[in-house]
């Protein structure tokens, strides 16, 4: 009953989509009133449906009802309460409802916070949102209808897939996707702003905001993931280049780049066709990022099985959102004329070049994940592009990237001079210096230039905060007065930058990392890192619903005990499979990574140890650039400053902050 | 200040600097990162060099996995089939979880002297156990051991032997 509720809402929610799109678009046209207002309740409408919709799905699964094909392929009786929940969306069909829940929400958080702006361009943001949102709505209920049932039901359903039977299921798709999706309103404000002609100042700060939340989570779900396959995968990888890492780093280079860029549009009403197409770009790299991988075109890991129908469906709704907004691009974009001028040398210049290098890079990435599919395409030829291409071409590419990210905070608006900006942070190259002998003395190149660069950027972030309150100039309390009453973007952006340095910290010192396999019966040891590591015993324990074999050993230092860790074996007797659950511990600067991997016949176990300097860094950097971004979004202007748009064109230059 | 002229010009030289390396820098990556998949039939065919390196997938025959230790690391031997040829490979290190008799795997390494062995660096059986990586789902389609098209891919058990026969009664059975 309740899943033949939840398909109904489903429907109803297509409906209402359809009705967003029509009134959304062609009310301003109108201009009237009635039709003008409709949209925004349409939009909510339209959530609180799909929110029933999701609601059902869940319910189906909490109680395990199997008549629904979704709930008795990816759950069982003997699941835990949890992963029945999060199981939900831990397969295609189920994940695709998820996203268009969150498509949904946000077009409702546009319709109840976007008070300010003027109703006409946000009747048309809504009728863009509810355009998409309606394809993809069809898309799920046609071919991809996660309320499908079956008859009979199975007795118990054949469960979730014990890798995702972990709490990152719970917290990294929702997130992720709410950061992928996110993009859409950028994309609908910058698809709008073509309809209607025009983009300026107003347009940069109401985009902006929307660009950085869904920056912050999509930066916090790239995050989780990687460090979800830290402690699942068992070999202490966090990044591997996959394509479907790649195609969710794509979104990412070019929204990092749309929420620098959205800065100049906004002080400086410059970059506004370029800004409009990075909008457009971003959210068409998500809808390839989420849909890519669904459509069976590229070969990942996390390859969700798929019928060939979908895939066609999902190729020509691509088709169809990314270029009927590129074609539009093309006709209306040559009428949008920048009015702010600038030197090379100067906070825009800086901004520029972030946009270039970062556009560069998504460009390398996107080569490198499309190649092997157009190759197979042309010429039937299977190859991969693996790691190493992307470590080669992707690498040097982020040096003048790190390089000019701590100069360029430092430089003013419109014209500046390097000197003086490299006279602030000169002891920041002295430490990057220092660092980079020390290191490379030890034999470590890659290690020394990773840790240099980060060196550097962290120093920048540091000096721009201390520049601002004006530590060491006036006395330190007032300096920490002035923490709180800086504009919250800046302390923001300084910490963004900050928790960037922080990440290449960890990846650069992952590359110091060392590790051993080996054979150890009860009783031996084996020596790595400076620590000493000695198998005690191997023992049953027992799980909710798997059976496991856990490995007791304990780690010292000088004959000094450090700490004992419990690597695991799990058989999940459901599924018949095998998974391997690592132990580790972290001092917060350095991870100790244990793996049980098999035992044989006389009684000894197979172990892999590790040892991960500066490990952490690498997802604290990522939540110190969230937390960044979540500062800047709490600044006064978003949250008071309501933006007007002007009447008449400001003289150029009176716009500087 | 500059004319709006010469900034886009700068602007303009400054992409084409940023592209121009990109290119480059993909080019030397492709020519030394590429690795190209072959099934234990293409290996036979191709007969690639001793030391280069490739990808070899297929799936894990049946009663072949031994495993054991040298020097104190576990070491594996199996042989990959499509169905048609097997190749025997050597791996030192842990296998992955799902690893296991008539799974598809997908194993990148390099052939020995003599093309007697395959030694892989890295075993990838990532996936459930119903899961079929592409790439081994386009080799046995090649072989013509399986079409998805028809259905589930056949046992694990029918992939020690060879002959289509023995597949086709397993299947049923």
């Amino acid at each position: 009953m309740i899943p033949t509720l939840g398909h109904f809402a489903l429907a109803l929610a297509l409906a209402i989509a359809a009705a967003q799109a029509v009134i959304g678009l062609f009310g301003p046209m109108l201009r009237d009133r009635i039709l003008l207002r409709a949209a925004p309740a349409l939009a909510i409408a339209q959530f609180l449906m799909l929110g029933a919709a999701f609601a059902a799905l869940v319910w189906a699964g909490v109680v395990s009802d199997f008549t629904v094909r979704n709930v008795a392929e990816f759950s069982s009786s003997t699941t835990p309460l949890f992963y029945r929940i999060t199981g939900t969306w831990g397969n295609h069909d189920g994940s695709m409802l998820l996203w268009c829940l969150i498509l949904s929400l946000c077009g409702a958080t546009v319709g109840v916070f976007g008070t300010n702006i003027p109703s006409s361009l946000r009747s048309r943001v809504l009728g863009v949102l509810g355009l998409v949102s309606g394809g993809f709505l069809l898309f799920t209920l046609t071919v991809s209808d996660p309320f499908r049932r079956i008859w009979p039901p199975p007795l118990h359903g054949a469960g979730v897939n014990p890798i995702l039977q972990d709490p990152g299921l719970a917290v990294h798709p929702p997130i992720l996707y709410t950061g992928y999706v996110g993009f859409s309103i950028a994309f609908a404000f910058a698809v709008a702003a073509l309809i209607e002609g025009r983009v300026d100042a107003a347009w940069g700060r109401w985009v902006r905001p929307w660009t950085l939340v869904s920056w912050v989570f999509l930066t916090a779900g790239i995050c989780f993931g990687s460090l979800w396959s830290y402690y699942t995968l068992g070999w202490g990888g966090f990044w591997f280049w996959d394509p479907v890492e790649n195609v969710a780093l794509l979104p990412w280079l070019t929204g990092t780049a749309l929420i620098h860029s959205a800065i100049v549009v906004e002080k400086r009403e410059a970059l506004k066709t370029w800004s409009v197409l990075l909008a457009i770009a971003t959210f068409s790299l998500s809808l390839c990022g989420t849909f890519l991988v669904r459509s069976g075109l590229l070969n990942s890991v996390h390859a969700f099985a798929a019928s060939p129908n979908q895939g066609l469906f999902i190729l020509v709704l691509l088709a169809l959102t990314i270029g009927g907004s590129l074609l539009l691009f093309a006709f209306r974009a040559p009428g949008l004329a920048a009015t702010g001028v600038f030197a090379p040398v100067s906070r825009e210049g800086a901004l520029i070049l972030n946009n270039i290098f970062l556009c560069v890079i998504a460009a390398v990435v996107f080569t490198g994940t499309m190649y092997p599919p157009f190759v197979d395409l042309l010429f039937g030829l299977q190859l991969s592009v693996g790691a190493p291409f992307y470590d080669q071409a992707v690498l040097p590419l982020t040096a003048p990237l790190i390089l000019a990210m701590a100069v360029g905070p430092m430089l003013p608006w419109k014209r500046g001079a390097i000197g003086p900006a490299l006279a602030k942070i000169w002891y920041g190259a002295v430490l990057a210096l220092i660092v980079f002998a020390f290191v490379l003395f030890r034999g470590h190149a890659i290690a020394a230039l990773g840790l240099a660069g980060a060196a550097w950027v962290i120093v920048g972030a540091l000096v721009d905060l201390a520049e601002r309150v004006r530590l060491f100039r006036v006395p330190p309390g007032q300096s920490f007065a002035r923490l709180f009453t800086l504009p919250r973007a800046q302390v923001g952006a300084a910490l963004g930058h900050l928790g960037f340095g922080v990440t290449v910290l960890g990846i650069a010192g992952m590359t110091l990392r060392v590790h051993t396999v080996t054979v150890l019966h009860p009783g031996q040891s084996v020596d790595l890192g400076g620590y000493r590591w000695t198998l005690d015993r191997i023992s049953p324990a027992q799980g909710p619903n798997y059976q496991a074999r856990r490995a007791t050993i304990t780690v010292t230092r000088h004959g000094r005990l450090v700490m004992t860790m419990r690597p695991e074996r799990r058989f999940f007797t459901a599924q018949k499979v095998k998974t391997v659950a690592a132990a580790i511990r972290t001092n917060g600067v350095r991870n100790m990574f244990a793996t049980f991997a098999g035992e044989d016949n006389s009684g000894g176990g197979e172990f892999r140890f590790n040892v991960h300097p500066f490990a952490p860094e690498i997802w604290l950097g990522g939540l110190i650039m969230a937390l960044g971004g979540a500062i800047s979004l709490s600044d006064r202007r978003f949250r008071v400053g309501a933006p007007v748009r002007s009447k008449l064109r400001k003289p150029a230059g009176s716009a500087t902050v | 200040m500059m004319s709006r002229k010469k900034r886009r010009l700068w602007i303009v030289v400054a992409c084409g600097i940023g592209l121009s390396s990109a290119v480059a820098l993909m080019l030397v990556a492709f020519r030394s990162s590429l690795s190209f998949f072959l099934s234990p039939q293409q290996v036979l065919a191709k007969r690639p060099a001793p030391g280069m390196v490739f990808r070899l997938g297929g799936i894990v025959q049946a009663g072949t996995v031994v495993m054991g230790t040298r020097d104190g690391k576990p070491y594996t031997t199996f042989r990959i089939t499509d169905g048609q040829t097997a190749i025997p490979v050597v791996f030192t290190g842990v296998l992955p979880g799902l690893f296991r008799q008539g799974q598809g795997v997908v194993t990148i390494g390099a052939m020995t002297r003599g093309d007697r062995e395959f030694v892989a660096s890295t075993v990838l059986a990532k996936h459930g156990a119903s899961y079929m990586p592409r790439d081994v789902e386009m080799a046995l389609r090649k072989a013509g051991k399986w079409n998805p098209k028809f259905g589930p891919p056949p046992n694990a058990a029918a992939w020690d032997d060879k002959s289509p026969r023995a597949i086709e009664a397993d299947s049923k059975g």
